[in-house]
């Protein structure tokens, strides 16, 4: 909501291009990321992790450690003054492990050493005396195998019952489906820096999305009151869901509890694959049934995600798989059984596109058979059956807000082909710099897909963020815990206050727990809650100003506004014309405020209900050079048309949707924890393999703006729909260019040139 | 840490002779060991600063073909500029594929020998142009085929106390090619690779395999029947294509490959068969140059 008109006088507000506040200190390799904290006097700490996917442990020897020059403390499960368990949303992960370790990477101790070297060989000097004990790893195996947890084996089931689902349409098809363990691959490592302070609490500054979260966790573990507990926004590089759980935070701060001494930890490639959550691999069957037109009258699906050793996220990956499992079509009777497990794989949580990303690469590939057992051409069956405001989702929900499915199909349809490859640079052939494809060894495919989610939390969470504004003489400072993650927030927390209060000088105050908590940089959600509670704040202080004027002047404050960066009145018998920085010298306005979202609600035993607060959707178009002989692709081009509201910030939108679209091309082409007994076969750049200048396509972007009812400037989040969509399209592509079925993703070479899985 | 860094090749080699000391060229390979805890150097012998080492000559025909003579210290970029591209193509395409701009500056083809990886760039190219390394120590020079030089995966015929100060490698008149295969279009290790070169003075084709076994294979059953089969005395484009399809079976043939995280031997033996004929095609096939 917003009645006040955006000026050409106040420059970077809402709707313009303004340029990020740490964007110079970025370009220029100035920006502080928390890898480069340093106090005076520090140690360094580090983790010692299982080797072992299933142990138990017989003991744990830390005398040779202790003994090594430099080292400090050790410490393990025992030195925990209070709780010995954390986790995002539940408490069953350990912060060390006691009797038994349930996954390769699980942390046993801690160290802390005057400089790493000795860290690292007091690590390696603790005696951890395993039993080695046969692993849970096959997922399909977990809800029936003897617990390895006592919370049991299954994270969540959930079934989504609707109409008939016995009913059937005349055409039929069913598949199955695969999708590989993704990794974040943010570039810059967990890092974080714990001091410990006179007051018996300490101050961490960390990298991470959500501080408040953290700072409950780490409370919890110390025993402290949770005001004790001090956290500050370290430079973040870069997150997509990794950075939700915890990682160094309470390992660190337990250090400098027990040495009084700064502790820094800064985690390497390998122990950063080791140390956080990875995207859920996915096994999905789906059936859908049509009537000869191609419009849907029947969809199954059972969907199973290996959740790894501990919850983290799981419960809501699981729901968001299963809510969404259809994609963004209308169908009356639907079944569709989802259940996320515990396993000894690496634990999965949070990434970008939440459990959505994994159904739309299977339903995704369901409409294209549909597609063609119709003779329907792909887009056209997906305009057939596009969701629209006023239709129902699975779970019975009406959607009440924009969701221009069909207009997001038809702009990405309607966006300029690329040129033919005949004429292609070697180098952007298939292959690249390998030089492997001659042009007459290229074919070309083209595949189009299209995919939605929730905005933020869902099933009855009460979200909020809090905000602080203060104005002085034209200056305003906003204070926000929100974690700037690389999205943009800070630049929009700037102009939504250049926009309301009509000034061009605003300052963000550092991210930290001195204000309520922001929420999780997660969810495509910050826009919406933290945009939302800058503008109420910076509001609140506009309307103080007025007051204040009016007070002076005499007059009823209603009269007054914002115009072009000055407060004038409405009748102009008042003659009132003050710059906003001199309507009230020397007078500090501060407002601090909560927003929250409209209430949702949980889902019932069919899993119906009214779960979530906004949707959003996009459609993606590529267009693919394929080797068949060698299996190897270059992507030649994206063309995408995401629904977003209103673009606050167009060129930031455009950032996400090409950052989006590489991290979906590289599930499609490339990024694959591979596992052998539990353990991370790739855990390093070398072998972790993630979209290079040479991978990534040109991208062709239309945005739809369709503004959201009750959204702060009608403005969707934007982060998470490029990842979800541009994955099905690029197979899809490699799919008309080859004849291949291509079920599992990453393809790989093996997979086009040998046919391998299928 | 001891770091030695010594501008003359003599120097360098009186250092190797305390056994403790490792030496580091362009630390592509070295300091990722150094930075994962793998190698714990205690004293480093650091080529940087040794000028003779980082450059590369023409050597004129006398009793054999001309050469080129590569300092140890030659980057991949350095085998990039045109100067050195136009006399050694292959090496060229094989130095291109080679990690990102600032790992082409720093990696240097003595590295690239002695860490001896069969994955390692530009082994293909020196296997299949025959190349001689030339290894220094207090004993003097001696020269080291590439092809004995290279003993298994990371193992080479170094001695103790010898430093590697050139490579050697004949200039050769006929087509020559690099083609590598990666799962991303470029800063990737090599899944599979192969170098082709055709010496028409000699009327031999030469085929050497990378990441299809411990080191560079020669498919030399494979070259032989291509060089047997071609009509040297006339324009490939008069004459009937060879059956080059062949040609990639027997390359494949000549492939060790492994299952590893990083491709299947399947795929492995199916791809460098593919490779071979479609060099082959550019070398031999209609339209072709040679």
């Amino acid at each position: 909501m917003s009645d006040i008109a955006t000026t050409h006088a106040t420059k970077g507000t809402i709707g313009e291009n303004a340029s990020r506040p740490d964007g110079g200190p970025k370009v220029r390799g100035e920006f502080a990321f928390s890898g480069d904290l340093w106090a005076d006097g520090m140690l360094w700490g580090r983790t010692l992790r299982s080797p072992h996917p299933a142990a138990r442990i017989i003991a744990i020897d830390i005398a040779a450690a202790l003994r090594i020059p430099g080292v400090h403390a050790v410490v393990t499960a025992a030195d925990l003054p209070a709780s010995v368990n954390y986790g995002l949303e539940w408490r069953d992960q350990p912060v060390f492990a006691t009797d038994v370790v349930r996954y390769v990477g699980e942390p046993v101790a801690a160290v802390a050493a005057d400089h790493p070297e000795a860290a690292r060989q007091a690590c390696e000097a603790i005696d951890v005396q395993y039993e080695p004990q046969v692993p849970l790893l096959d997922p399909a195996e977990a809800a029936a195998a003897p617990p390895i947890h006592p919370d049991g084996n299954v994270f969540r089931q959930l079934t989504i019952r609707t109409g008939d689902p016995s009913a059937r349409g005349p055409i039929v098809v069913e598949g199955a489906y695969e999708v590989g363990m993704q990794d974040q691959a943010f570039m810059g490592p967990e890092a974080g820096l714990a001091i410990p302070a006179d007051d018996g609490g300490i101050d961490l500054i960390v990298s991470t999305q959500w501080l408040h979260n953290d700072r409950l966790q780490v409370a919890e573990c110390l025993g402290l009151a949770p005001e004790k507990v001090r956290l500050s926004l370290g430079g973040v590089g870069g997150a997509f869901g990794a950075r939700e759980d915890v990682s160094l935070q309470i390992h660190a701060c337990l250090l400098a509890q027990r040495t009084a001494r700064p502790i820094k930890i800064v985690y390497s490639r390998e122990e950063s694959f080791l140390g956080h959550v990875h995207r859920h691999p996915a096994r999905i069957w789906m059936r859908h049934s049509a009537e000869a037109d191609g419009r849907l009258v029947s969809f199954e699906a059972r969907i199973l995600l290996d959740g790894g050793a501990y919850r983290s996220s799981s419960y809501h990956v699981v729901a968001n798989a299963t809510c969404f499992s259809a994609g963004p079509y209308k169908v009356e009777n639907a079944l569709a059984e989802g259940i996320g497990v515990r396993t000894n794989n690496p634990p999965c949580g949070a990434m970008r596109g939440f459990g959505a990303v994994q159904v739309c690469f299977a339903h995704e590939a369901q409409m294209d058979k549909l597609a063609e057992a119709c003779g329907v051409d792909p887009v056209e069956i997906r305009l057939r059956n596009a969701l629209a405001t006023g239709d129902r989702l699975l779970t019975g929900q009406v959607i009440e807000g924009t969701l221009p499915v069909a207009r997001v199909i038809r702009e990405a349809a309607a966006l300029p082909l690329p040129p033919s490859p005949e004429i292609a640079d070697p180098m952007t052939r298939p292959g690249g710099a390998g030089r492997t494809a001659d042009a007459a060894h290229v074919r070309r495919g083209i595949g189009f897909a299209v995919g939605f989610k929730n905005l933020m939390y869902a099933e009855g969470y009460m979200d909020g963020s809090a905000a602080r504004c203060r104005l002085s003489d034209g200056l305003a400072t906003v204070t926000c815990a929100a974690a700037e993650v690389g999205q943009g927030f800070v630049t929009l927390a700037q102009q939504i206050a250049r926009t309301v209060l009509g000034v061009e000088d605003v300052l963000l105050a550092p991210a930290d727990t001195s204000i309520g908590s922001a929420g999780s940089s997660s969810a495509s959600r910050q826009t919406w809650m933290s945009g939302g509670a800058v503008e109420k704040a910076c509001q609140a202080v506009r309307a103080a100003l007025l007051q204040h004027v009016a007070d002076r002047h005499g007059i009823d404050p209603a009269q007054l506004t914002i115009t072009d960066g000055r407060v004038t009145s409405t009748d102009a018998r008042d003659s009132i014309d003050l710059a906003v920085a001199d309507a009230a010298p020397g007078v500090v306005f501060e407002e601090e405020v909560e927003y929250h979202h409209r209430i949702t609600h949980p889902l019932d035993d069919d899993g119906q209900g009214d779960a979530h607060v906004s949707l959003v959707c996009a459609a993606h178009r590529a267009v693919v050079d394929v080797d068949p002989d060698l299996g190897l692709i270059r992507v030649v081009q994206v063309a995408t048309a995401q629904d977003v509201g209103r673009a606050l910030n167009p060129l930031q939108v455009l950032g996400q949707i090409e950052g989006g679209i590489a991290q979906g091309l590289g599930l499609a082409t490339m990024e694959e924890l591979t596992l052998r007994n539990g353990r991370i076969l790739n855990p390093s750049f070398t072998d972790y393999l993630i979209p290079t200048a040479l991978d990534m396509p040109e991208v062709l972007a239309t945005l739809v703006e369709e503004p959201e009812p009750g959204a702060p400037f009608g403005a969707k989040g934007v982060g998470e729909p490029p990842t979800i969509s541009s994955t099905p399209a690029i197979v899809a592509a490699l799919r008309a260019a080859t004849g291949k079925a291509l079920n599992r993703v990453p393809v790989r070479p093996q997979d086009i040139a040998l046919g391998d899985g299928e | 840490m001891t770091i030695l860094s010594p501008t003359s090749i003599d120097e360098a080699v009186a250092a190797l002779a305390d056994p403790a000391i490792q030496v580091l060229a362009g630390g592509t390979d070295f300091m990722v060991e150094v930075n994962a805890g793998h190698r714990r150097p205690d004293k480093v012998l650091s080529l940087r600063h040794i000028p003779e080492l980082r450059t590369w000559e023409q050597l004129p025909a006398r009793d054999d073909p001309a050469h080129v003579r590569l300092g140890a210290t030659v980057t991949y970029t350095d085998m990039l500029q045109p100067d050195l591209a136009q006399l050694l193509p292959a090496l060229a395409h094989a130095a291109r594929t080679v990690g990102s701009p600032q790992i082409r500056n720093a990696g240097t083809i003595g590295g690239n020998l002695a860490t001896a990886s069969p994955a390692g760039d530009t082994l293909p190219v020196l296997a299949a142009l025959e190349a001689v390394v030339e290894v220094a120590s207090p004993l003097g020079v001696r020269d080291i085929p590439v092809a004995t030089f290279i003993t298994g995966p990371k193992r080479t015929a170094l001695s103790p106390g010898e430093l590697i100060v050139a490579v050697r490698l004949p200039l050769l008149d006929g087509h020559q090619e690099f083609r590598k295969i990666g799962v991303r279009n470029a800063m990737v290790i090599a899944v599979a690779s192969l170098a082709l070169a055709v010496d028409t003075r000699t009327r031999t084709v030469r085929c050497a395999l990378g990441s299809v076994g411990p080191g560079p294979i020669r498919a030399t059953e494979a070259e032989e029947w291509l060089a047997g089969t071609i009509d040297w005395d006339r324009p490939a484009a008069t004459t009937e294509a060879p059956d080059l399809a062949y040609f990639g079976r027997l390359v494949a043939g000549a492939a060790q490959p492994i299952d590893d995280h990083r491709g299947t031997a399947a795929y492995r033996r199916h791809a460098i068969g593919v490779l071979a004929e479609r060099a082959a095609a550019q070398a031999f096939g209609a339209g072709s140059a040679a």
